[in-house]
């Protein structure tokens, strides 16, 4: 636990931390973006907001509320102290192309955000969006990083035998990406709605709360869409909720959320050197 | 309740002619409730002429309240000569650093190493405790109740209420009123003023009708748009608190180091015509090194 609690941050995030923490006149709504792209900088920044260190009485839900709460400078600290420990290696034995999985990650995070303001989710709810689907699978970089070789057979099992990747984990560790990433969320304080994804956005089994069938769906759509790369060779099915409101086609739904492909370009920026 | 201000200049000590009346010290702040407890807020140089006092009334039973750990709050600490004496006991509280991970204990304790002090913190002779405190949290001391709240600058800082038979004091330490980082065209815009109302609810819900409010005022309005983010706020913003939370009485503190005597007077003087104190208004003043309120 202690090692995941150190995971170094994406290449480009951590450049671009530097970068900023550098210039005494950044500006905050920059830095705060840079974050809130980053899976596993966003992970443990809302971590350490909701750490006993500030036993705050209510949870830390957003950067921006973090910002609010404990203020930019010492966010920004926070930050630079994550980019300090080093970069995410993309490049791993697990073959596991992490570049792709942070594209996935954007694109999910985009479309679910989409997907809020057409349903027109009250300002303040609709931020989950973005940022549960940026970390509904993080437990899939956890296993990249710390456990390379168990995942590429992981991966290699879902693909060859053609089941969820999410099932191939629990063959190979007795745990999936789901269960370790709600864990995680767990163990760290995070918002309850957001664990609830981590923890069941592969779960059709039972009755979901809107936002993690909208990840879900989502996560669906950018796979679709054959934007960024989860590792997970099954499609699923789009949970009932959004069928009902939107349709089952999936251009279908991509036409009434509007401009996907140009939303998810502009969430790219943050994927690219 | 007896409330002395002992240091009201910010970021760094400030003799001289133009500082005299007002005073060069930084930050620190007695407060003596009815039963002779004695608080401290933050020890500045201000402290010292505190300590002094102090050792006219030995054994000394102390607390002191840091809003936060930047220098102009923390430097008086290692000249606290009651630190020094033994059977004098200390009481120490403040913000766990997020950023090292370490709490007020050794946040504080960096300032005696070798390179900086003669005396290392293991060699003081009086009774030292160290309370690292988290957001909200409410310390007795005797029948009085000091109360944390996080307040906005750039390090943790709190604010402190204290309460005691039925009278109120709320210092803000370093704080600037939260301001919006996004454009009104921004995607971010409502969900940021929303999170900025929910937290000024909860500062006024805290301090709503205390009877002395003191607030950090390093800068006029017309010099605050160069200074913003720096983490102080204004007479303006001062005022205004006041007017939403109630409160009795109001006093400016943390002088901008290079204000003088005659400017703080100028100030007060062009408040006064804009604010006149009445209905509308509570009594304000500009705080001032030995001014005593008695409550």
């Amino acid at each position: 636990m202690d090692m995941v609690e150190r995971m170094p941050a994406f290449p480009i995030s951590v450049h671009r931390v530097v970068e900023l923490t550098s210039d005494i006149n950044a500006d905050p709504k920059e830095l705060v973006a840079i974050i809130e792209h980053d899976p596993v900088l966003l992970m443990r920044i809302l971590k350490l907001a909701n750490s006993p260190y500030f036993r705050l009485s209510q949870k830390i839900t957003s950067v921006n509320h973090a910002v609010v709460i404990v203020g930019f400078n010492t966010v920004k600290n926070m930050a630079l102290s994550i980019a300090a420990v080093g970069v995410l290696r993309l490049k791993t034995e697990s073959g596991f192309d992490m570049e792709g999985f942070l594209l996935h990650s954007l694109s999910t995070a985009t479309i679910a955000r989409l997907f809020a303001k057409n349903m027109r989710v009250p300002t303040k709810a609709s931020f989950d969006y973005f940022l549960s689907g940026l970390l509904h699978d993080y437990g899939k970089i956890v296993f990249a990083h710390f456990k390379p070789l168990d995942f590429q057979r992981a991966l290699i099992m879902a693909r060859e035998k053609g089941i969820p990747l999410h099932e191939a984990e629990k063959e190979i560790f007795n745990i999936d990406h789901a269960q370790v990433g709600s864990i995680l969320g767990e163990k760290w304080n995070l918002p309850s709605n957001l664990v609830d994804v981590m923890k069941t956005h592969h779960r059709q089994d039972c009755a979901r709360p809107l936002l993690t069938d909208v990840v879900s769906a989502s996560n669906q759509i950018g796979k679709e869409l054959k934007i960024g790369e989860g590792g997970n060779p099954v499609m699923e099915k789009i949970p009932d909720q959004i069928t009902g409101m939107f349709g089952a086609n999936v251009e279908g739904i991509v036409g009434a959320l509007g401009d996907v492909r140009g939303e998810i370009e502009q969430a790219m920026v943050f994927a690219t050197m | 309740m007896k409330i002395t201000f002992w240091g009201v200049r910010g970021s760094i000590p400030s003799p001289g002619p133009r500082t005299v009346r007002y005073g060069g010290n930084t930050t620190c702040i007695e407060i003596e409730t009815d039963e002779g407890e004695l608080i401290i807020l933050d020890a500045g140089t201000g402290i010292f002429g505190l300590a002094q006092k102090l050792l006219k009334h030995l054994p000394v039973t102390c607390s002191i309240f840091f809003s936060h750990t930047h220098w102009d709050h923390i430097q008086g600490l290692p000249f606290f000569t009651p630190f020094f004496i033994p059977k004098n006991r200390l009481d120490i509280y403040g913000a766990f650093d997020p950023v090292s991970t370490r709490s007020i204990k050794d946040v504080l304790g960096r300032q005696m190493e070798y390179c900086y002090f003669p005396v290392r913190e293991a060699e003081l002779k009086a009774e030292i405790h160290y309370t690292t405190l988290h957001e909200r949290q409410t310390i007795e001391i005797g029948r009085a109740k000091v109360t944390s709240i996080l307040m906005n600058h750039p390090v943790l800082n709190f604010g402190y209420l204290i309460e005691c038979n039925g009278k109120s004091v709320f210092f803000t330490g370093d704080h600037e009123p939260l301001y919006n980082i996004y454009r009104p065209d921004d995607d971010y815009y409502d969900e940021y003023e929303m999170l900025i109302a929910d937290k000024n609810a909860g500062l006024i819900d805290l301090i709503e009708r205390v009877d002395v409010l003191i607030v950090d005022a390093a800068y006029t309005s017309d010099e605050y748009p160069l200074k913003k983010g720096w983490g102080h706020g204004t007479f303006d913003a001062g005022i205004s608190l006041a007017k939403k939370a109630g409160a009795k009485s109001l006093y400016f503190t943390h002088h901008e180091q290079l204000r003088s005597d005659d400017e703080l007077d100028s100030i007060l003087i062009g408040l006064r015509k804009r604010y006149p104190i009445g209905p509308e208004f509570p009594p304000y003043s500009i705080a001032q090194e030995g001014l005593v309120i008695e409550l």
